[in-house]
């Protein structure tokens, strides 16, 4: 598997060793900016998505896995590592190629009141499954007024990785982001990951988990607090990741990563950045983005997937509707350019977000750089 | 002994034991022919005996001389004979059918018996779905409500089919097959109050007609999309399955309904997973106007099951006993064995595919009439419950008077219900309201409030 990328913390401003090939991003300072200290426990987003799967499938007998190559694989990105072992192959489904099948399916266990977890191998292939997603999962609660509900959680990576092309690259935020009745999530961190996970399998609502596999092998500092088995996330709160008053950029997944080291070098150049990790595309956190606002009155969105009707143009309209005379610069949007993702490597790495692009939209819409258009 | 004087041995014997066979001439040439075979065989296994121990790791003989081989997936065994599996069957798989068309049993057969209480509430049944289609329809012609689907025809794959189940069995019906639900207890009333969508409704006015739903009766609601419920009915069988109840999952589709990629998955999933679930499919002839002879190329449904591992039977879907068998003994089947089964009914379907529709612009109007009268199920049912001894005339003007007077009196008290209240637009999109519907709910009663002439005086607030 291409692109993913291993650190490994030493103590602060040791240059850490990388391991696996990947974008060599990480400069020494980087670590100043996460809060962790040299005694905290990390764990990789892997363990941390397995153990909260481990935990929820322990406490309740009705949770069960189901998906292509979750069993004696051991799941396609070993997220289910152990857990067919453990659990026994009534709990921990390998199922026959069809997205659309075992979809299915899932909603139906749950219509009874089993609580399935669904893993698509990506979400690309989830397309194939979309009608059961919508039609049957997302609408069926209101659609029956509140006879079927549908407790089930689709997760599986999410957006681009590493040279994998058109087919495996597509990010489905917005697409699922745009429908009621489910509920979309994108974890960033271990703690994101444990927290947001357990929260959805708990919760009586059809979830959406949006992952990224390139941040599955990535090492996060966990808090005592992240890994008790009580442990959840709210669903619909952001986190503000780094506190600053210049301008707001929010961001989820794995571009919340990028966000942070665009904070860093936009630090130096005396531009104090806030760093939102949405954490919930639906429900957004609207009071939290704009309270952000009032405070910077600056904004960028940061997302990897498609601009047109992407999340960062729901986020910009919120802060119109909100916020307007609170904004002193036009909102500036970053996304993945409007092309089918390329496969060369040079191509890919200009059809994504990059951390210079953040950097310059921020400083953009703090005046502090030439347009890049000529204004009319 | 050598080689040879083995076979010299065994061709004596042979000889010696069949001496009252016809001349000797044509006998040594037989034996000769079988024994040099023999030989032949013994002989080319012998030759490559540094092969021999391989070979019979994974190949056998069998009694034909015809070798097998393990493939993943189970034995297989050759021929040298390139013969491929015609695309149609000589005989079209036979349909099971008790009743004749004068409601007599035809000698022979063998069926579930019936008490005269349980027969008769099935008839009962029947004529009541039958009444409440074509008052529905009535209704729907006269602008009443927006929309109806009637299944006439198939009253009884719909009545016998839920005779046969407990009410413990989990129903996921397509859209034809309201009668299942009247069966259950599902009161006209109820009928009428989703079809015109009003508070009484315990679909709160989110859908269309016909798409009902009761928990309490486990009959989950209808949906349009076709076939999704397929692959949902073997979700909550395997559920059922981890429970070890004693239940099972009947789930309805049409012929239409067997082209989508859920039915293959469902089909092929359930076989897999040993899920117990009827799958019984209305072959009714119809997709709209797409006839069967267009929707597919294989002997209608019941021949796909086998090629998926699943126990299948085509049964007479205008026979209310044969259905009524096929189906209790399909439930036996698929909870004590945890298996899945398909029921083939061939039926026809008389009405229009809805009230959008208008059948004879696609189809002979005498062949219409031809089912609607000739091949009544109803009509069928009630012969035989007369013969029986069990019916009359009398009761039968009585019972279809009375029910055409309920269906009446359901529309015109579900017609004056007022409508739900403007909070069930909000609700049950989650379990629980979000803060950014609250906020849209509380925006709404405002502009309401504000401007009461733009906006319907009937929705209670």
């Amino acid at each position: 598997m291409l692109g993913i990328i291993r650190q490994k913390v030493g103590s602060a401003g040791f240059p850490a060793s990388i391991v696996g090939q990947a974008l060599q991003r990480v400069r020494p300072t980087a670590f100043a900016s996460r809060n962790y200290s040299t005694a905290a426990k990390e764990m990789t987003v892997r363990d941390a998505l397995n153990s909260a799967l481990d935990e929820e499938m322990s406490a309740d007998p009705k949770v069960f896995l189901m998906g292509e190559e979750v069993g004696e694989y051991q799941g396609a990105y070993k997220i289910s590592k152990g857990l067919l072992e453990k659990y026994g192959p009534e709990r921990v489904l390998d199922t026959p190629i069809t997205e659309a099948g075992f979809a299915g399916i899932g909603v139906g266990a749950a219509y009874y009141g089993l609580r399935p977890v669904v893993e698509f191998m990506t979400f690309n292939f989830s397309m194939q499954a979309i009608d059961h997603i919508i039609n049957s999962a997302a609408k069926s609660n209101y659609m029956s007024a509140g006879q079927l509900s549908v407790p089930i959680v689709f997760r599986g990576p999410n957006g681009a990785a590493a040279g994998v092309g058109a087919q495996h690259s597509q990010c489905y935020a917005a697409w699922y982001g745009s429908c009621p009745g489910l509920k979309v999530l994108a974890p960033y961190s271990s703690e994101d990951a444990r927290g947001l996970l357990k929260a959805a399998i708990r919760d009586p609502d059809p979830v959406v988990f949006l992952e990224n596999e390139l941040l599955y092998g990535e090492s996060f500092p966990v808090s005592a607090e992240a890994l008790d088995s009580s442990f959840v996330l709210p669903i619909g709160k952001a986190k503000i990741e780094r506190e600053g008053k210049d301008v707001t950029i929010t961001a989820f997944s794995k571009m919340v990563g990028y966000a942070l080291k665009a904070a860093d070098i936009l630090a130096k150049e005396g531009i104090s950045a806030e760093i939102i990790n949405l954490r919930s595309i639906r429900p957004l956190d609207r009071s939290t983005i704009n309270a952000s606002v009032w405070k910077t009155n600056r904004l960028v969105t940061v997302e990897e997937g498609f601009p047109q009707h992407g999340v960062g143009a729901e986020i910009c309209m919120s802060v119109i509707e909100e916020s307007f005379g609170y904004l002193d610069a036009p909102v500036e949007r970053i996304a993945g350019a409007d092309v089918p993702m390329p496969y060369a490597a040079n191509l890919e790495r200009m059809a994504v977000p990059q951390v210079e692009d953040i950097v310059r939209a921020a400083k953009r819409a703090c005046y502090r750089s030439v347009p890049m258009a000529a204004a009319a | 002994m050598g080689f040879l004087g083995k076979l010299n041995h065994s061709f004596l014997g042979f000889h010696q034991r069949n001496s009252s066979l016809v001349s000797p001439i044509d006998e040594s040439y037989r034996n000769a022919v079988v024994v040099l075979n023999n030989a032949m065989a013994l002989f080319s296994v012998r030759c490559s005996e540094s092969t021999l121990a391989e070979a019979q790791r994974d190949s056998r003989y069998d009694e034909h001389e015809n070798q097998i081989l393990d493939f993943p997936g189970g034995q297989v065994t050759f021929t040298s004979e390139m013969r491929f599996i015609s695309e149609s069957p000589e005989k079209r798989t036979k349909c099971y059918q008790v009743l004749d068309d004068n409601g007599r049993p035809i000698l022979g057969t063998s069926f579930q018996p019936l008490s005269k209480e349980f027969a008769v509430r099935m008839y009962s049944n029947m004529v009541t779905l039958q009444t409440m289609d074509t008052i529905f329809y009535e209704a729907q012609r006269q602008g009443r409500i927006s929309f109806y689907v009637t299944s006439n025809g198939e009253e009884a794959i719909n009545i016998a089919s839920a005779a046969a189940l407990t009410f413990d069995d989990v129903v996921l019906p397509q859209y034809r097959e309201p009668g299942v639900l009247l069966w259950r207890g599902f009161t006209l009333q109820e009928f009428a109050n989703q079809c015109f969508g009003n508070k009484g409704d315990n679909g709160k006015g989110r859908q269309m007609p016909i798409h009902y739903g009761s928990k309490k009766l486990n009959y989950f609601t209808v949906s349009s999309t076709i076939a999704t419920q397929l692959p949902q009915a073997v979700g909550a069988a395997y559920s059922l399955k981890m429970d070890s109840k004693d239940a099972c999952v009947i789930t309805y589709f049409g012929d239409g309904g067997t082209s989508e990629g859920d039915f293959h998955a469902a089909l092929n999933f359930a076989a897999v997973m040993g899920a117990p679930v009827i799958f019984i499919c209305r072959n009714n002839g119809w997709a709209i106007s797409t006839p069967t002879s267009e929707q597919f190329r294989s002997d209608g449904i019941v021949v796909r099951g086998q090629a998926y591992g699943v126990r299948s039977i085509r049964v007479d879907g205008n026979d209310a006993l044969a259905v009524y068998t096929a189906v209790q003994t399909a439930r036996e089947m698929a909870i004590s064995e945890h298996r899945p089964i398909l029921i083939e009914a061939l039926t026809y379907r008389v009405g229009h595919h809805s009230t959008s529709d208008d059948s004879t612009k696609y189809r002979p109007v005498d062949e219409i009439e031809h089912w609607r009268m000739a091949r009544d199920p109803v009509t069928r049912f009630r012969k035989w419950v007369e013969w029986n001894g069990w019916w009359s005339d009398e009761d039968e003007s009585e019972l279809r008077s009375s029910a055409r007077k309920q269906i009446l009196h359901a529309i015109q008290v579900a017609e004056k219900v007022e409508k739900p209240p403007l909070s069930d637009l909000f609700t049950d999109v989650y379990d629980h309201l979000p803060s950014n519907l609250l906020e849209q709910e509380r925006l709404l009663r405002e502009t309401i409030k504000r401007h009461p002439q733009d906006y319907p005086p009937e929705v209670p607030m």
